[in-house]
């Protein structure tokens, strides 16, 4: 593992950018790449604006409002902060096993939500750069260019996004700022009608799943001299894994392997999540970066999401799916894959799966019970953690015999992915980066390195106006030699 | 029945003035309501603009995009806008035009005429209120909107043009 980003073989060659704190990213990201006397890269860094001032905003409040809220941190996954508040406001109220209907009702949810944000990535933001390669024409490489080679993807993408959010809608009660999971449970079932909507379509659904993932292992398996190598590096990697070590979105214990896929640590109850992870302050980055504590900053550093989870457990339950979970693993060769373009082969076996679960969780009748809620002894701790569609995503409350809170702690999965998005950014830019100029090139192959992790940014608030993502190449002495945005 | 003209207001009511576009919409309904048109128009608020808003655009006869704006002309800007495309590094974004554009791929016809009302922000911070300057823009913005509502035809919008908009606005403060 490398561990490159703030440590320059002779950083006092170099001159730091004071950044400050307000304008530290103007548009929705920033790249600066520092280059040493050589015009070398030396250093890069990718400055994400993201949650910031959230312990601020939830202090102070009844923890029963806390699922509601948190869903403004997020304008694309509220579902999963949702979710996650909840699980961590279970344990408060003492509902450490939910109702089998409350549970199922949850899991619904939140696979509705893995698909919907998962054929969100794929068809409308990768597939372009996938099917048509980084350095074509980027008048083709869009969407329509992609409508006009593959009619139906586009479509498909729309209507597959489409219903993930009304499994969203039927669940959680609204498509946005839903109220169905509250501390304990749920407070609404399905009615026959909502369950008999969704079977109609979802047929569809896990056939157009399992033809998702069949391009994007031909567009992988095509040209694996780049898709095997872009932006490669070796990392840690974490996620939760359910009963028996199933790929699991919704609940299950901490693991987490090396590079090689020998296991660090394994069925870790994520109420001690931070006995095994601890988070690191940068002066450069409103984001932490968090660690494996047995393996110390250096080399603790791990990525999740789709290649991690995907990798990280034993079998898939839902047969389609764990047929593809296999041809991955055995395309990899028996050791885990670290390139990030197979994030988007990973991607879609998970949206496969999801879709696979959703069909099976319709013909489960517990979804249409009443019994939604459980409560036992009060605590004033809990912590909640949920397999985002971007990866591990933790929430921890603490609250007082008032019921309000007094901590609250998050680790979103764009944070836990901090430094390995640097790392697929700084590969790129050593591999891509010629002179001292940021080419369209250049500025096309970090942001298909970005694409991969999907990170979330500035979450929820996207005005418009704001700059997309800027990359400037800083000399040695500190001067910004030269830009690119994306306009 | 479809309303003929859809209204979509985006943003985030705790976020500063990111919630100017769930504060417009709020006026804009009980507007519409003691006025008599709410069938006219449907308003749709989020957080953000996604694919899926594409399918809302389907059988209308004109379509508004109501969003803060970071940077740009105060107090607001109000244009037609065209479908683009553009190639964005994240699912965390989407601008107008680009829901005009999945709209032209999937369906495979031109939207329904399309503007936005960009209304000027000045802070985006969580856990924030709206500035006293955003509400001034927003009041400002909401004069217009009125006269969009009541004249709710391509000719009239198409001639509610920045510089007309602003002559008012300045006619206003004077």
């Amino acid at each position: 593992m490398t561990y490159q980003l703030e440590t320059a073989q002779h950083p006092e060659k170099l001159r730091r950018v004071a950044i400050d704190p307000v304008s530290r990213v103007e548009g929705h990201g920033k790249v600066t790449i520092l280059l040493d006397e050589q015009n070398k890269v030396h250093q890069v860094r990718l400055h994400i604006v993201e949650f910031r001032g959230f312990e601020k905003f939830i202090q102070g409040r009844p923890y029963w409002e806390v699922p509601v809220m948190v869903q403004r941190l997020c304008g694309i996954c509220p579902v999963s902060h949702h979710l996650a508040a909840s699980k961590a406001l279970d344990i408060i109220v003492g509902a450490k096993k939910l109702t089998p209907a409350a549970e199922k009702l949850r899991r619904l949810m939140h696979y509705g939500q893995m698909l919907q944000s998962h054929a969100l990535h794929f068809f409308h933001l990768c597939s372009p750069d996938l099917l048509f390669g980084f350095d074509s024409d980027v008048t083709k490489r869009n969407i329509v260019g992609v409508v006009a080679a593959h009619p139906e993807i586009a479509k498909r993408g729309v209507l597959l996004r489409k219903f993930g959010q009304e499994v969203i809608r039927v669940t959680a009660g609204k498509r946005v700022h839903g109220t169905g999971a509250v501390p304990g449970g749920m407070n609404k079932s399905l009615t026959i009608a909502e369950r008999d909507e969704l079977l109609k379509d979802i047929y569809h659904i896990v056939a157009w799943s399992r033809d998702a993932v069949r391009l994007i292992q031909k567009v992988h398996t095509q040209d694996p001299g780049l898709y095997n190598s872009f932006g490669i590096f070796r990392s840690n990697f974490m996620s939760i894994v359910g009963h028996n070590g199933d790929l699991d979105f919704y609940h299950g214990t901490l693991r987490a392997r090396d590079e090689n896929g020998k296991l660090i640590f394994d069925g870790v109850d994520y109420q001690e999540y931070d006995r095994y992870i601890e988070e690191e302050v940068k002066s450069w980055s409103y984001m932490k970066f968090p660690y494996f504590k047995s393996l110390g900053k250096e080399h603790g550093w791990y990525k999740v999401g789709p290649l991690a989870r995907v990798q990280n457990c034993d079998q898939i339950s839902t047969p389609f799916a764990e047929h593809e979970r296999k041809e991955f693993v055995d395309y990899a060769g028996g050791t885990p894959m670290h390139a990030p373009l197979a994030y988007h082969w990973t991607r879609m076996i998970e949206m496969l799966h999801a879709a696979e679960v959703i069909k099976e969780l319709l013909h489960d009748d517990d979804l249409l019970s009443e019994n939604l809620m459980v409560e036992g002894e009060r605590k004033m701790e809990g912590v909640g953690v949920i397999e985002a569609p971007r990866g591990t995503l933790f929430h921890h409350y603490r609250v007082d015999e008032n019921d309000l809170i007094t901590m609250a702690n998050l680790i979103v999965s764009t944070t836990n992915n901090n430094q390995a998005m640097n790392e697929a950014v700084r590969h790129v830019a050593k591999r891509y980066l010629h002179g001292r100029e940021v080419t369209e090139g250049l500025l096309n192959h970090i942001e298909v390195a970005i694409r991969a992790f999907d990170p979330c940014l500035s979450c929820a608030t996207h005005a418009l106006g704001k700059m997309p993502l800027a990359v400037e190449l800083v000399d040695p002495e500190g001067l910004v030699i030269h830009s690119l945005s994306r306009s | 029945m479809t309303a003929p003209v859809v209204i979509f207001a985006v943003g985030n009511p705790s976020r500063g003035d990111d919630a100017i576009g769930p504060v417009i919409c709020g006026r804009l309904e009980k507007w519409l309501k003691n006025e008599g048109l709410a069938e006219q128009f449907e308003l749709i608020e989020d957080f953000q603009l996604q694919i899926e808003h594409a399918l809302d655009l389907s059988d209308r006869q004109l379509a508004l995009f109501i969003d803060a704006g970071a940077n740009t002309p105060a107090p607001f800007t109000f244009q037609r806008i065209a479908p683009a495309s553009g190639i964005a590094h994240s699912t965390h974004e989407l601008s107008p035009e680009a829901v005009l554009q999945v709209y032209l791929q999937t369906e495979g016809v031109a939207p329904p005429p399309a503007f936005v009302l960009c209304v000027r922000g000045e802070a985006f911070e969580l856990g924030e209120p709206l500035t006293a300057v955003a509400e001034m823009y927003v009041d400002a913005a909401f004069g217009l909107l009125i006269q969009l509502c009541q004249q709710a035809d391509l000719n009239f919008w198409e001639r509610a043009t920045p510089i007309a908009i602003e002559e008012k606005y300045q006619a206003a403060e004077a």
